[in-house]
């Protein structure tokens, strides 16, 4: 099952290059109807998903891969994962529709990402440390592409850039994971036995090395302050496409990499550093939150409310090593919110940014004060944007709120001083609106003069995103009811 | 102790295929002097099918105990015969009706050789055979193509050679001076006796000269200009099969030496220096042949890394061998994309290959992503492999240093990579020619090293199993 979700979209753009006789029409439609099909199998998975007993995975599969290093291919999912291989297969259908109306190179464009898609899912589901990092550099080089293949602007600069730092994390990820096989005993990558064995506990010095090695990696990724100035540059100049897939799906790795490793493998390095991880987390949402007010362009101003929505994510797995008798259902709260999160960054974000190559494409600049009174040519495209726009300023009924409700809630009551935090909501909410007005009230002028209303596509591939996240704000049960379980495992993991 | 000479029966068929086709070229014209490399090919599979054949059985000592035939021997065979018959591959294209046809072939067969002899050696006579052997038919092969950098890069490689050639015979002669014995079984114990200076400057001699005949820091200089200067099958050859037999002869050195002195903290030194000073000499070249003659510098320093562990961790030897398959492989993929292109001596006249040649450009990006080390290339697993045993042998800040130079070496991969994908026409300067059109032989044997690597990379279980033996 899994194994056929990773996969079915690589042998699908293996296909597409093989077959070169496709018309384009064809390449666009196929790419589609893969990332629906692969969608469907992702839904069909969690109509049957049971929640598997703690420590353990649903729909396991392993076999044998390089046995001299104990590193096997082993896949399984549950609470943690689950939620965001959906998202995941749900940006990348987002992302085929949007690209219905590409020209530029369709058929490699769709085999990237098809590519891409299956790194993706295969990261989230990856259960072998050395399987984890082959998709996530694999997901690197597939961005790179991306970027340079079809970005704009100084487009080779920003993908050279966004290679070498992030490649640079994803070494010092393998440097970390190195240290956690050595120190295990009997040597192995397996994630679900390094989770029981913990190694490296009992030695501080070398837990906290390795914690430090595979944080910086993820922190690369995910991206938190000051890790972060890859971002800005690779998202102004990606596609949009790129861009949602890169925010929506490539951040989340980081993020994820926290909870699903870091974590459980090592709690005692974690908990001696979750002050760190708390105050990184506060600074990520504060500073991002600030930069992206200062922002004249709108897909800086998105990319820097990456920061700080990520950084709400980082405070609260931090919080969540702030152990305590009496605050661990506080601290499971967190962790949900912060897998939540994960999810609602990832379709709001998602959008936007698909909203934002609507401006590159009609307009060619990103530059919020070329536009004004939008809303007059283009109402749908102003709905698009006000719902979105509200959505990650964390209005309630949608799903940012959700997320950042049990963010806070949890980490609050686990440390009071990560309040600070909420300053970060305050200015996103500005500068939410702030653009808004620029962009779409007053007088129609400038860029906005003639501007073309969202197309079908367009309408297709933006408002499931946007309804995805209205369902998850006003019926977030099943979603949570997935999570919570997981949350509360990884809690006592921490715990222990 | 018996010779059994049988042992020896793939170095036997490579050295006669190699007398046999440069006698035949001789009788031969011109235009049918494609008879010789059929020849060659034919050696360099027997030798590959003969060493697989005989890979799953103990170790077993040949020629009085000089000789070991063992795993470590076993897969290097294997990997330099098959490594130069790729090579041959892109010499089809090359040298193909010129005049010294069949010579080349017969140089490439003596060296490998050589190569293998120096691979198996248990006994330090036989490592200055073997040194000689994979040597000497170098120092021709550099210069044959006959132009004047050619006519360089060979003097500088004779005059090295020649330097390290002594001082490895020098070292021989010192640790035999203070041991009466050559033999490595008997070494170890006679050494431990010894006075330590003496030890220690015999066998710095001795590594020396194998660092000469890998191409790592202290014997590089050579590589660069080499790499640039001779023709591009020969340049393919020298960066990648020399390097198998030294790497496995510095193995069975290290692994030998009592633990008197602190070994592996010289080899992991060698090793630090090698990778930086070639990551760092890589940044600014142009050429893609020097540029990639220095990334081989590097790659040395990668290999020593389980080298320097050898005998200290059970990950060693075998990642040492994996690392070694996975790089003949990605590093010939490399070369033959630049002998595909054998005028276009720029990295901006690559400008533009990516559309025009996709399969080629896909190439290209495996190899040299391979040679950084990504997943899931053959060479991640070696990375991966090499870097655990140097942290198991207890050189965890070894195996970071690997990954701080990883990063360093992705920016000048990366450039090479950016000019193939980058927009726009190559500028004028360097345009050979317009349109981009590869030597067929090449262009196959890109794309099939390329698609090896990953294969084996993907498979690199089953290569670990058959290492590990």
């Amino acid at each position: 099952m899994l194994s056929l979700i990773v996969f079915l979209p690589l042998a699908a753009a293996l296909a597409l290059l093989a077959l070169p006789r496709l018309g384009d029409t064809a390449v666009r439609w196929a790419w589609v109807a893969v990332a629906a099909a692969d969608l469907a199998l992702v839904v069909a998975a969690w109509l049957r998903y049971e929640t598997p007993t703690p420590g353990r995975l649903a729909f396991e599969e392993q076999a044998e891969w390089i046995p001299g290093v104990n590193s096997s291919y082993h896949l399984g999912v549950d609470g943690l994962s689950l939620p965001l291989i959906a998202m995941t297969a749900v940006i990348f259908l987002a992302c085929a529709i949007f690209a219905l109306r590409e020209t530029d190179r369709p058929r490699l464009q769709a085999a990237l990402f098809l590519f891409l898609q299956s790194v993706s899912m295969g990261l989230f589901v990856a259960a072998d440390l050395i399987l984890f990092f082959v998709f996530f550099d694999l997901s690197i080089v597939g961005m790179y592409f991306v970027i340079a293949g079809w970005g704009h602007g100084n487009a080779a600069r920003s993908a050279m850039k966004f290679f070498l730092y992030t490649f640079l994390g994803s070494l010092a990820l393998l440097v970390g994971f190195i240290g956690l096989y050595i120190a295990a005993d009997p040597h192995t990558f397996d994630m679900v036995e390094l989770a029981e064995q913990t190694p490296l506990a009992g030695s501080s010095l070398a837990g906290g090395l390795v914690l430090a090695a595979i944080l910086v990696g993820l922190a690369v990724k995910t991206p938190t302050v000051p890790f972060h100035t890859w971002l800005p540059p690779a998202h102004t100049d990606a596609p949009a496409i790129g861009s949602a897939v890169l925010a929506g799906v490539l951040l989340k790795m980081g993020a994820y990499g926290f909870v699903r490793i870091a974590m459980p493998m090592l709690p005692e390095a974690w908990r001696d550093w979750a002050w760190v991880i708390v105050v990184v987390g506060i600074v990520s949402v504060v500073y991002g939150a600030l930069v992206a007010l200062a922002q004249t362009n709108f897909k800086r101003m998105v990319a820097y409310t990456s920061v700080n929505h990520m950084g709400y994510i980082v405070l609260a797995v931090g919080a969540a090593g702030l152990v305590a008798d009496d605050t661990a259902q506080a601290r499971s709260i967190a962790v949900t919110g912060a897998v939540t999160q994960m999810v609602s960054h990832g379709l709001i974000t998602g959008a936007l940014f698909l909203l934002a190559g609507v401006l590159q494409d009609r307009a060619a600049t990103y530059d919020m004060d070329s536009y004004g009174g939008l809303a007059g040519p283009a109402p749908r495209f102003a709905a698009f944007f006000a719902v979105g726009a509200f959505a990650s300023l964390g209005l309630p009924g949608l799903s940012g709120f959700i997320a950042e409700f049990q963010i806070f809630t949890g980490s609050i009551a686990a440390a009071p001083v990560t309040a600070i935090a909420l300053v970060g909501i305050l200015l996103t909410a500005a500068l939410f609106l702030r653009a808004l007005q620029r962009i779409f009230t007053g007088e129609t002028r400038c860029r906005s003069v003639g501007f073309t209303d969202l197309r079908a596509a367009e309408v297709w591939s933006v408002g499931p995103l946007l309804v995805l996240s209205l369902l998850i704000g006003v019926f977030p049960r099943p979603l949570l009811a997935v999570i919570e379980p997981a949350a509360e495992v990884a809690v006592e993991l921490v715990g222990r | 102790m018996a010779m059994r000479p049988l042992l020896l029966l793939p170095e036997i068929v490579l050295f006669l295929g190699g007398l046999a086709v440069l006698v035949s070229g001789s009788f031969l014209p011109r235009t049918r002097q494609w008879v010789t490399r059929a020849i060659a090919a034919v050696a360099l599979v027997a030798a590959a099918i003969l060493a697989a054949v005989d890979l799953p059985s103990p170790a077993q000592p040949a020629m009085e105990g000089t000789f070991t035939v063992d795993t470590a021997t076993g897969v290097a065979r294997i990997v330099a015969a098959l490594g130069t018959l790729i090579v041959l591959a892109l010499a089809s294209d090359e040298v193909a009706g010129s005049p010294r046809e069949s010579e080349t072939y017969a140089l490439f067969l003596f060296s490998t050789t050589g190569t293998l002899v120096l691979a198996g050696a248990d006994d330090l006579l036989v490592v200055v055979v073997g040194f000689l052997l994979a040597s000497i038919p170098l120092y021709g092969l550099i210069g044959i193509a006959r132009t004047p950098r050619g006519a360089e890069a060979a003097m500088k490689t004779y005059l090295l050679g020649a330097l390290f050639g002594i001082l490895l015979l020098l070292g021989v002669t010192l640790l035999y001076g203070v041991s009466a014995t050559t033999s490595y079984a008997d070494l170890t114990g006679r050494l431990a006796e010894a006075p330590q200076g003496v030890v220690a400057a015999g066998v710095v001699a001795v590594l020396g000269g194998l660092m000469f005949k890998a191409g790592g820091i202290p014997g590089h200089f050579w590589v660069p200009d080499a790499a640039e200067g001779a023709g591009g099958a020969v340049a393919a050859f020298l960066t990648t099969v020399p390097k198998i037999g030294a790497m496995v002869a510095a193995y069975r050195l290290i692994a030998m030496l009592p633990d008197t002195l602190a070994w592996p903290l010289l080899v992991a030194v060698l090793a630090v220096a090698s990778m930086t000073l070639g990551n760092l000499a890589a940044y600014w070249q142009t050429d893609p042949r020097r540029l990639l003659g220095w990334s081989t510098v590097s790659q040395v320093g990668y290999l020593l890394v389980p080298v320097a562990v050898a005998g200290r961790s059970d990950l060693a030897l075998p990642s040492l061998l994996l690392y070694l398959a996975g790089y003949t492989v990605t590093n010939l993929a490399a070369f033959a994309v630049t002998t595909a292109f054998p005028d276009r001596r720029d990295l901006d006249s690559y400008r533009g290959m990516g559309r025009a040649r996709p399969w080629l450009g896909a190439s290209l990006v495996v190899a040299l992503l391979g040679l950084v080390g990504t997943p899931p290339t053959v060479v991640f697993a070696g990375k991966l492999t090499t870097t655990a045993a140097a942290w198991d042998g207890g050189l965890a800040w070894l195996a970071v240093l690997v990954f701080v130079n990883t990063v360093i070496s992705l920016f000048y991969y990366l450039r090479w990579i950016a000019s193939v994908y980058g927009r726009g026409e190559p500028p004028a300067r360097t345009l050979p020619e317009g349109a981009f059109v590869p030597r067929a032989w090449s262009a196959t044997a890109a794309v099939v090293t390329s698609a090896l690597s990953l294969v084996l990379g993907i498979g690199a279980g089953v290569l670990w199993s058959v290492f590990s033996i």
